[in-house]
């Protein structure tokens, strides 16, 4: 055929590299709604639930039997359910209705009404409903802080800068395994050098990153894992109450914590029977919900490449993340990983979270070039910081990321760097020299760094762990190198874990360690004039405004 | 020594048991809701790639097992970024002789997801070391007595994964075997491949997954590149 040379062109955007499918319901590859999703149905008989989305009590699978025993609030079910989809989803938007009075309807659905709740809503209405239904008031995001090379300076580094731009939340992993206890180490301590009140976390395998928090490396946890169908919990050797005894292991510790789910998992682990992305994901919610945890990460998060090659795939996402916030939990709501070479498609992407608001919009936010990042790249990354911040300046909206200058960064960098070169110092850990922290100071990726001995790094790593090191040694070998306010804010972090109060829905800690929830933040969005507006934030629009890019109009020279 | 061999043997009967126990039984995780569609496809015969009977657990501490995904070679023939799945193994099998020790490939039927079929395997390992594969080329290095979603070494980006870096994960696995401590293969890491690949990832997942047998003990596969 004689190419028409339009068509050559168009073909050679990035656009076109990305991944599309077309629906095929029975593998799931479809977003909203299967032709194999069940009705919604719910029969109550003294009490406990008998007939849930179509079944009977008998054949209920675990997942089913998990739901109906702790997931859906019983008293108010009966009457919830009988309202009209669309008069629930009327509610979601509606200013005059409260959150609370909305969450009362939500809490008691079955989760296919739910689905059927976000299916009757478009993109600018599940933004409206998330607006209002996120349970923070105020709005914040999540960086992941990784290096391929594992090294601990530009850790610390990269995560005293995220701190100094406003991330509350900080999360790192592994590119080898077996040096999870020196990255959480060296998060936590770069963390605190940034900004006192940070918490850090490091997702390994569960036992392991269990054990991490135990010792005090970690603060949360998020990526304990929940599916939509039994056989793929089944597959990980896991079930609903395993994942729900785990979740009271770190509310036995003072460990604030999340579930991890999200749409296109079962497809990607091939058992979805058949049931659409957000159907299945309204099950992880309410497995979420009846373990009691207090929140959730969602919105496909790894696995958006999925749902976002099938037909209302991102509505779909976005949708998801406001479900978890019908349900009363923190949503952490991915913008995670990396699904499109488009810019257009990586801004879309991120659109309906960013002008709605969540309690971290991202989970995380490349904190490092989208190179370093060992979960494979997230949708945007430090080289896209002034872009955001402009967009931020523009819609004037708090997307949680302030500019900072470029003094700022290489002060911050070198405090963090060196206080964990004295902590590998205290620990007897394989050294951290000078020139290691000068390059994680000035540089930007991990091929700015010298190499290190990465056997040495992972036998000490496991010597750690032998000897049971734990917090108060990195606390002692702060103060035992005159690092004060570090090693205070070490303290205090570990001192949160006792009193726990960090443990409550969405919370973060500000600058002087007070904890910021959805029980003394509450979201009290109701329509123009209420709820959280940047601009009535001061201090933080100020900073907003003030892009070091920007020129001011009084001070140009001619 | 004949106790530790009884031991052994006593464990494989157990398990096998077990799995047969599993098939049998209907537990409430595994009825209604699935909704058929096409089933496992016929597994081709391949002349270099032989199923040899149920695989044994080794006895020689001189052997690396390289466990295989359910659709591995005799249902799907190449990997995510089309590399040939008897070039895969050639590179693999070469990095562990290279390091004076014997490779044994089996293919594995009980799961299609890549840690549990190295957990299967490093028990079958002579060394207590195994590499596993899937169909579409996503490998971990797994040692017995590991949490399974634990690893040595863990590649989780197929796409990146070149016939050079086989070949260095063979090599590694087999130095582990010897009980050293090798500097792990550097991670790549290209962010892009996911929104290329993850859909045809997920389709070459499911294939993998309708091949997966409940309760059938890995198969001892002989391969010949001749």
């Amino acid at each position: 055929m004689k190419r028409q040379k339009r068509f050559e062109k168009l073909e050679k955007r990035p656009v076109h590299l990305d991944g599309f499918v077309k629906e095929w319901d029975d593998e799931g590859l479809v977003a909203m709604h299967s032709k194999n999703d069940p009705d919604p149905s719910l029969k109550v008989e003294n009490g406990v639930i008998t007939e849930l989305d179509g079944k009977k009590r008998e054949d209920f699978d675990l997942i089913d039997q998990y739901i109906a025993e702790y997931g859906i609030n019983i008293a108010n079910a009966e009457k919830a359910n009988a309202m009209s989809s669309q008069s629930i989803a009327k509610m979601l938007i509606d200013p005059n209705v409260s959150r609370s009075e909305v969450a009362k309807v939500t809490t008691a659905l079955t989760p296919a009404k739910a689905s059927d709740v976000i299916n009757q809503l478009n993109f600018a209405e599940m933004i409206m409903a998330v607006q209002k239904m996120r349970p923070r008031r105020t709005p914040f995001t999540q960086a992941h802080i990784t290096n391929t090379l594992d090294n601990p300076a530009e850790i610390a580094a990269d995560g005293a800068e995220a701190a100094l731009r406003g991330f509350p939340e900080l999360e790192t992993t592994t590119a080898v395994a077996r040096y999870a206890p020196l990255n959480a180490i060296s998060l936590m301590v770069g963390a605190q050098a940034g900004r006192p009140g940070v918490i850090t976390q490091c997702s390994v395998e569960e036992a392991v990153e269990l054990g991490l928090g135990m010792r005090g490396f970690t603060a949360y946890a998020e990526t304990i894992s929940v599916y939509g169908t039994d056989k793929v919990f089944t597959d990980g050797d896991d079930t609903p109450w395993s994942k729900g005894f785990l979740a009271s292991c770190y509310a036995s510790r003072g460990l604030k914590m999340r579930f991890s789910s999200g749409s296109g998992s079962e497809v990607l682990m091939g058992y979805t029977e058949g049931k659409s992305m957000l159907y299945l994901e309204s099950r992880c919610i309410y497995i979420t919900k009846a373990s009691g945890v207090q929140g959730l990460q969602n919105g496909s998060v790894s696995c958006i490449g999925v749902p976002s090659a099938v037909p209302s795939g991102l509505r779909e996402v976005l949708g998801e993340n406001l479900m978890c916030m019908m349900m009363d939990l923190e949503c952490a709501s991915s913008n995670d990983q990396t699904f499109s070479h488009s810019d257009i498609r990586r801004t879309e992407r991120m659109l309906g979270q960013f002008i709605a608001g969540t309690d971290y919009i991202s989970s995380g936010y490349a904190g490092e070039e989208n190179s370093d990042n060992t979960f494979a790249g997230s949708n945007m990354d430090v080289l896209d910081y002034d872009d955001y911040e402009s967009m931020e300046r523009d819609l004037a909206v708090d997307g949680g990321i302030l500019p900072i200058t470029e003094d700022q960064a290489i002060k911050i960098r070198q405090k963090a760097a060196k206080a964990v070169q004295a902590v590998f110092d205290g620990l007897g850990l394989p050294e951290i020299t000078d020139e290691e922290v000068e390059a994680a100071t000035y540089g930007s990726t991990s091929d700015d760094m010298p190499k290190r001995d990465m056997t040495q790094d992972i036998k000490a790593a496991q010597d750690l762990m032998d000897r049971g090191v734990t917090v108060s040694d990195i606390i002692k070998a702060l103060d035992d190198h005159g690092i004060d306010d570090t090693a205070q804010a070490v303290f205090k972090l570990a001192q949160q874990k006792i009193c726990g109060d960090y443990l409550q829905t969405s919370a973060i800690f500000d600058k002087d360690w007070n904890c910021v929830s959805a029980i003394n933040d509450n979201n009290d969005y109701m329509g123009p004039g209420t709820g959280y507006r940047v601009w009535e934030n001061k201090d933080q629009w100020q900073k907003i405004k003030d892009i070091p890019w920007a020129l001011d109009p009084q001070k140009v020279d001619f | 020594m004949s106790q530790e061999i009884d031991e052994t043997l006593l464990k494989s009967i157990v398990r096998d048991v077990l799995g047969e126990m599993k098939s049998a039984d209907t537990p409430i995780s595994f009825k209604g809701g699935e909704v058929a569609t096409d089933g496992p496809s016929q597994e081709s015969s391949v002349d270099w790639f032989k199923p040899m009977g149920v695989a044994k657990p080794g006895r020689s501490k001189n052997e690396v097992v390289i466990a295989v995904g359910p659709a591995f070679a005799t249902v799907m023939t190449q990997t995510i970024i089309k590399q040939s799945h008897k070039d895969v193994l050639r590179q693999l099998i070469a990095g562990i002789e290279e390091e004076g020790l014997k490779a044994r490939v089996m293919k594995v039927y009980r799961t299609s997801d890549v840690s549990f079929i190295s957990a299967e395997a490093d028990k079958l390992s002579g060394s207590g070391i195994a590499i596993a594969v899937q169909s579409k080329g996503t490998t971990i290095i797994h040692q017995k007595d590991q949490d399974p979603l634990n690893n040595l070494e863990l590649f989780p980006q197929a796409p990146v994964l070149t016939l050079d870096t086989f070949r260095a994960i063979g090599k590694n696995a087999a130095q582990y075997a010897k009980g050293m401590s090798p500097s792990p293969v550097p991670t790549v890491n290209d962010q892009m491949a996911r929104p290329r690949y993850q859909a045809l990832a997920a389709l070459m997942h499911i294939k993998e997954t309708k091949q997966v047998v409940v309760g059938k003990p890995a198969e001892e596969i002989d391969v010949n590149f001749n």
